[in-house]
């Protein structure tokens, strides 16, 4: 890879903005547009996650050496399923309502490409502790990236905000953002924040760069 | 258990609650593959081929674990068929048409992640859909699936000759289009009831 | 993938697939078995509990309730374990029967739609209704859980059954909001359309079913001396 040493904060603060999973790699967006409707539901969804990523990404770790490749994403799969299903009775037992409003999408966490690809693309070959450091990035960089959208389409669709009433009875409510569309509006209208920022980013290294040199 | 005719299973799996536009299930290949026609039809094909096997064998998982009493195994379970099934059908296509299996290139591993077919076999358990309601669900899905793809591509391929803004290129404004075209799905609600 | 590439490591023997694979496969199956057990009494205790309030405020003259089966030849009789769709006699405080309480499901807009019901023998009428589970759209579609017009709808459900027959009398039909003439009618939530008539379905499909075999049978259990427990 590249001369530079990869410190272990860049392993952890790469996942929440420059390599953030939903809005730079565009992966895991079944359910960061499913199940964001409340703000809670996106925050126990992005834990989930996270604590799938986590627990994963050390299992695949701390077993890379006795994984042949011929039986890589075999094995990854049977990992992730075995945690997720851990997880979706974890969540029952804390409490049957979330898990109700939840749904399915607990059990879809195992087909989200972002778990099998940092499983496939890092944690397979890296060691434990910067899988840990890197699962827990990616998992909190979802979890804020997803509360970004539950959030905003709360407070707009239902006019609460954690079940909170914010706004006087008055307030006409945005139905649209708690449909599926509000949804695609919702993550277009970030994707673009993002993309900008990013511009103006880029604009300024360059700047930088050529006045440097 | 639903009294609800075949028919009516149909037409809400393929329009009224369409996978990707209502449940946001098979997000991932709806983007990446949607921006050509003809990959997206191939896709199209392909899922729904998936779906359709994917459903007899949940179908059949479930009567076995209910035999012995393992709800727990659902879960992995159903994915391992689910990859077995994607290989099966990569091994299939290499063989019968190599040119579709050089097109389709690393997407069609791809459906294997594909949220809707492990969806579709969660949803039909849940509902608890004889074996008939389910093979009508899983062609509805199937279809629903298919022409959300061709629709949104179709749209995209004209999108790409117009003038757009940098910012908004690529992902965002197929996001645009995708939330327009929920909502006019939204449209077919009392269709069928 | 078929160019001719230098070797850079062993093929792997197929002992270690064989190996990798099977004990994958053991590791996952133990921490799924586990959790599994170390969960499942946590969660039958929040089902109870969650199944036991939606009881008491479906029908709140019950102090103890019986879990009742229907068994092949028409018979009621005591249940043995958990059927998907509970059903439930309720007793008041001198071991008299005040009524049943039944769950029911069918599909909403969309998703299953599951709801629990109270029916009054001396009333011969619905008289208590709660969403147990609904994926329905907020804003729309849950409004038939908190809009009181709606709620008001199952004060008094007529469904008085049919001298004679295994049916109801009147079947239970979802109309339009405010058009409401009948007592076995339910005024519909405009905006929320289908997800009324879905909930006036499921009631008639169900009430259909269960309200005539627990007439018939209900002086079996007046008289009995059978304590329920909670």
């Amino acid at each position: 890879m590249l001369g530079k040493e990869v410190s272990s904060t860049d392993e952890f603060v790469k996942g929440l903005w420059r390599e953030n999973p939903v809005f730079v790699q565009v992966l895991g967006m079944c359910p960061a547009l499913a199940v964001s409707n409340t703000a809670i539901n996106a925050l126990t969804m992005g834990l989930a996650t996270t604590f799938v990523l986590l627990m994963s990404g050390m299992s695949v770790s701390a077993l890379r050496n006795f994984i042949p490749r011929e039986a890589r994403i075999v094995s990854f799969i049977c990992i992730i399923a075995s945690f997720v299903t851990a997880v979706d009775y974890i969540i029952q037992a804390i409490s049957l309502e979330l898990h109700r409003s939840l749904g399915a999408f607990i059990a879809l966490i195992v087909v989200n490409c972002l778990i099998l690809g940092r499983a496939e693309a890092f944690a397979s070959k890296n060691s434990l502790g910067r899988s840990v450091l890197d699962g827990l990035g990616m998992g909190v960089g979802f979890t804020v990236a997803l509360l970004w959208i539950g959030v905003v389409r709360e407070i707009l669709g239902s006019g609460t905000l954690f079940g909170v009433v914010l706004f006087p009875d008055t307030f006409q409510t945005w139905t649209v953002m708690v449909l599926p569309s509000g949804g695609f509006f919702a993550m277009a209208m970030w994707l673009l924040l993002v993309n900008w920022l990013k511009e103006r980013e880029a604009a300024a290294e360059k700047r930088t760069q050529e006045a440097t040199s | 258990m639903s009294d609800a005719s075949h028919w009516s299973v149909f037409i809400n799996a393929a329009l009224i609650n369409n996978f990707v536009l209502a449940y946001f299930l098979g997000i991932c290949p709806f983007f990446g593959v949607s921006a050509k026609l003809e990959t997206a039809v191939r896709m199209g094909g392909a899922v729904s081929f998936v779906m359709l096997v994917a459903s007899v064998c949940a179908y059949l998982i479930n009567l076995l674990l209910d035999a012995v009493n393992a709800p727990y195994l659902r879960i992995i379970s159903y994915i391992l068929v689910i990859a077995s099934t994607v290989q099966l059908v990569e091994m299939l296509m290499r063989k019968l048409s190599p040119t579709t299996f050089r097109a389709m290139g690393i997407y069609l591993p791809l459906i294997t992640t594909n949220c809707a077919i492990l969806g579709l076999a969660l949803f039909q358990t849940n509902r608890g859909y004889g074996f008939t309601s389910a093979i009508a669900y899983a062609l509805g899905a199937g279809a629903g699936f298919a022409l959300a793809l061709v629709l949104m591509a179709g749209v995209r391929e004209k999108l790409d000759l117009a003038n757009v803004p940098n910012l908004v290129k690529g992902t965002a404004a197929a996001l645009i289009v995708a939330g327009i075209l929920s909502m006019s799905f939204m449209g077919f609600a009392g269709l069928g009831r | 993938m078929n160019t001719v590439s230098p070797v850079q490591q062993p093929p792997t023997s197929a002992w270690s697939i064989y190996r990798a694979i099977v004990g994958i496969g053991a590791l996952c199956a133990l921490l799924i078995v586990t959790v599994y057990q170390a969960t499942a009494s946590r969660i039958s205790e929040n089902q109870e509990r969650f199944l036991a309030l939606a009881i008491a405020e479906v029908l709140p003259a019950a102090q103890s309730t019986v879990a009742i089966v229907l068994t092949e030849d028409g018979r009621l009789v005591e249940a043995t374990d958990a059927p998907a769709l509970p059903v439930f006699l309720g007793f008041d405080a001198n071991v008299e029967l005040v009524g049943a309480v039944v769950t029911a499901e069918g599909m909403g807009y969309q998703d299953n739609i599951r709801v629990l019901y109270a029916y009054s023998f001396d009333e011969d009428a619905i008289v208590g209704f709660k969403v147990l589970d609904s994926k329905e759209t907020p804003g729309l579609g849950d409004r038939v859980e908190t809009e009181t017009h709606f709620i008001a709808n199952f004060e008094k459900l007529d469904a008085t059954v049919m001298p004679g027959a295994g049916t109801l009398l009147n079947s239970i039909v979802t109309v339009k909001q405010g058009e409401k003439t009948e007592a076995w009618q339910i005024d519909g939530i405009t905006g929320a359309t289908i997800t009324s008539e879905a909930i006036g379905n499921i009631l008639n499909e169900s009430a259909n079913t269960w309200v005539p075999v627990l007439e018939r049978n209900s002086t079996a259990f007046r008289k009995s001396d059978m304590t329920g427990e909670r």
